[in-house]
């Protein structure tokens, strides 16, 4: 057996024990239903293994190189060192205008390390402190939308995790403060994580969050983390997510959303780096009229790889859904995508729309694409597409021919190309602030440090801070 | 200003300009004229430094400098213009973004200062003014959903933005109505001045009414084989080709 084969089958046998100790130093804290949630799911875990590319889910994407490294499971349970958590962070502004709530190496920031309520009741805290505080809640939804049993990784995760953030909207609340939550790692210790999310819209509410994904120095981390995301009756979510992740980190970031009637989820993945990055989006329209607009975009290079998979059900009818995925691939980078719009037996009226566009610039690189349509109503209105290109010759000569030069000719085209994604962002700061994150990606001037929720004076200083919320 | 001294030009192995010469100078305006497949088109191309043609043999000077060693945007940098026959369609790219991008390469590369917000807006107005371009521009794509007329139109303004030395026109005229050709010719007009050039490719005499070339040349199996002065369109107009064809078959 190859050393790396062998840190691979250890780091499962590693999980495997801190997951039963853990249970059972829990059982008190976390009752019965949790418990027996973790067990279940840690057997699965177990007799699954993580996934290889032999799955057809996992076919394209090859989880083994990231996983035959050293990882120190233990390493978001450790308290920040003093040194760390005494500099305070010079932080100007917050500039897109939302309410931060930042979770560093697994850890929560002052401020965000408690429960937040708003006076028109929304809550937002720790997931470690909602299974207890919010049982009845955590009870009636958890592990209720994240149901793909045959998913190493999501039975991993109920099994394992221990933080992540919980979001609760009551009914009838336009919650007007949109919520930046942010994951960000900045580790020499090769975090291995497992996170879990909670969020829950009431009926007729409405909730704007921005969803992040960071790391800033070139260090392993694997960081597994569940969003579980119920949308009551007439409600309405505007998810966005940013993934901005150095090239030695892998993220398997899924989403698992479920919708009641009218109800509107919105979501707008915009991924500008990651060594391994795969995105799952599975959401059920669960109620008639629903929506749900699934978009996103991805620019890679280097030896990058990411993989956005989306999932839509029509499981009633007259729902509508719309699928978006829009990538540059540069160099030796490779992206993934797959797009699956279920329209179950009595969805009649259904609206659906599947599409992926590529650029590819290099022939070193490698785009999948795979739009796939399962319809089993007879009155539906279903398209699909993708398309893998190059620019647009004609057009870079036009536009040399006025004096841009090529590599600003190109960066035109390209701004143009994933322009469709950005717009749809309806944070006027966050749009704005993309398409200058977009173009500095593209034109390779992006440090790590530009997309961070903080805005620190010196980029290159390593980040060390304390949030203090009241500045916010 | 420019110098094109036999030159030779092949697309595929297949040759397309086969030994052409043209000299224009300042403050001059010349027509080039011919049947289709003749060459005219590529000879613009060829001089705006599309790579899809080989030049084999043969030079162009232009203000001094050898034109073949340039890349397109240094051309472009340098003074040269091309008004497309065909304007490309660039669907996200606002007009107003490509204009600033454009004049700030062409600006640096000049060592200009760069244009502030403000100066630039107000620049633009005056030249949409200058071309009567009525389009609101701000916040369209570059000829995404323009009219033929329309992109045209474009054209000229783009010209009166960069405010080159040297244009060459391709048919400019094709496909426009009356009054979208009087505005043109207009603008080419009021761009004029004896320190530039302008080359115009037409099939036909009547743009002619309206931009007074000094000199008509009539391209020919990949070379220009007459010129002559605005006469010499008029006697086209009415006579065709060929009489052309006709006289050289003679010289043979």
């Amino acid at each position: 057996m190859s050393k790396a084969n062998e840190i691979a089958i250890n780091l499962k046998q590693n999980l495997l024990s801190k997951i039963e100790a853990n249970i059972k130093a829990n059982a008190d804290n976390e009752g019965a239903y949790l418990s027996d949630m973790r067990k279940k799911a840690m057997e699965e875990f177990d007799r699954l293994g993580f996934p290889t590319i032999k799955l057809e889910s996992w076919r394209k994407t090859n989880l083994k190189t990231f996983l035959e490294r050293d990882y120190n499971i233990e390493a978001i349970n450790e308290p920040l060192n003093a040194k760390e958590a005494d500099t305070t962070l010079m932080c100007e502004s917050n500039k897109y205008d939302t309410d931060l709530y930042t979770q560093f190496n697994g850890q929560w920031m002052k401020g965000a390390e408690g429960v937040t309520t708003y006076e028109n009741g929304t809550i937002v805290c720790p997931m470690s402190i909602a299974i207890i505080a919010f049982s009845e809640l955590i009870e009636t939804h958890l592990g209720k939308y994240a149901t793909d049993s045959d998913n190493a990784l999501t039975a991993l995760n109920t099994a394992d995790f221990s933080e992540g953030y919980f979001v609760y909207v009551p009914d009838n609340v336009e919650h007007n403060r949109s919520l930046q939550m942010v994951n960000l790692i900045d580790s020499k210790d090769g975090i291995f994580a497992n996170m879990r999310n909670l969020v829950i819209v009431g009926k007729n509410s409405k909730l704007r969050m921005l969803h992040c994904d960071d790391s800033v120095s070139n260090n392993t981390s694997f960081i597994n983390n569940i969003t579980e995301i119920s949308i009551a009756d007439g409600a309405k979510l505007d998810f966005y997510k940013l993934q901005n992740k150095d090239n030695e980190s892998a993220v398997i970031s899924s989403t698992f959303v479920k919708q009641g009637a009218n109800s509107n989820f919105a979501s707008n993945t915009i991924i500008l780096n990651g060594g391994l990055v795969k995105n799952d989006t599975k959401v059920i329209l669960n109620g008639r009229g629903a929506n749900a607009d699934v978009i996103g975009l991805y620019l890679m290079d280097g030896h990058q790889f990411v993989d956005n998979h989306v999932h839509i059900t029509h499981a009633v009818s007259n729902c509508t859904s719309k699928q978006l995925f829009k990538g540059i691939v540069d160099e030796f980078a490779r992206s993934v995508f797959n797009g699956h719009t279920l329209v179950a037996k009595d969805a009649q009226q259904t609206i659906a729309y599947q599409n992926n566009n590529n650029i590819q610039l290099t022939k070193t690189s490698k785009i999948d694409t795979n739009p796939f349509l399962e319809i089993y109503a007879d009155d539906v209105k279903c398209s699909h597409g993708a398309t893998v290109g190059q620019l647009d010759t004609a057009a870079l000569f036009y536009i040399k021919q006025r004096g841009i030069c090529e590599r600003n000719a190109k960066m035109l085209l390209m701004l143009a190309f994933v322009g469709e994604v950005i717009d749809k962002i309806e944070l006027p700061n966050l749009r704005a602030s993309m398409a200058e994150l977009v173009g500095k990606r593209l034109k390779g001037e992006l440090s790590s440090c530009d997309q961070c929720s903080i805005t620190c004076a010196d980029p290159d200083k390593p980040i060390q801070f304390e949030i203090d919320m009241s500045k916010v | 200003m420019l110098e094109i001294k036999n030159l030779h030009v092949s697309v595929e192995g297949k040759e397309i300009l086969s030994g052409l010469d043209l000299t224009v100078n300042a403050g001059e305006v010349h027509a080039i004229m011919g049947p289709n497949g003749t060459g005219k088109s590529t000879l613009a191309s060829v001089i705006a430094g599309n790579d899809a043609y080989e030049v084999t043999s043969g030079e162009i000077i232009y203000q001094g400098k050898n034109l073949l060693d340039l890349s397109i945007e240094d051309r472009a940098r340098e003074g040269f213009f091309l008004g497309f026959q065909y304007p490309v369609e660039i669907p996200g790219v606002s007009m107003t973004n490509f204009m600033r991008t454009a004049i700030d390469e062409i600006r640096e590369y000049r060592g200009q200062k760069p244009l502030t917000a403000g100066e630039f807006l107000k620049y633009m107005k005056e030249k949409k003014e200058l071309v009567e371009m009525h389009a609101k521009l701000n916040n369209r794509s570059v000829n995404q959903g323009f009219s033929g007329g329309e992109k045209k139109k474009n054209e000229i303004f783009q010209m009166a933005m960069l405010e080159p030395t040297l244009s060459f026109l391709d048919e400019t005229d094709s496909g426009l109505d009356i009054d979208a050709l009087r505005i043109v010719a207009k603008g080419v007009t009021a761009l004029k001045s004896d320190k530039n050039a302008t080359v115009v490719i037409t099939h036909y005499q009547r743009l002619l009414d309206y931009i007074v070339p000094d000199f008509v040349h009539v391209m020919y199996d990949g070379k220009i084989v007459k010129t002559g002065d605005r006469s010499l369109a008029l006697e086209l107009e009415e006579k065709g080709y060929d009489w052309i064809k006709e006289e050289l078959e003679a010289k043979k």
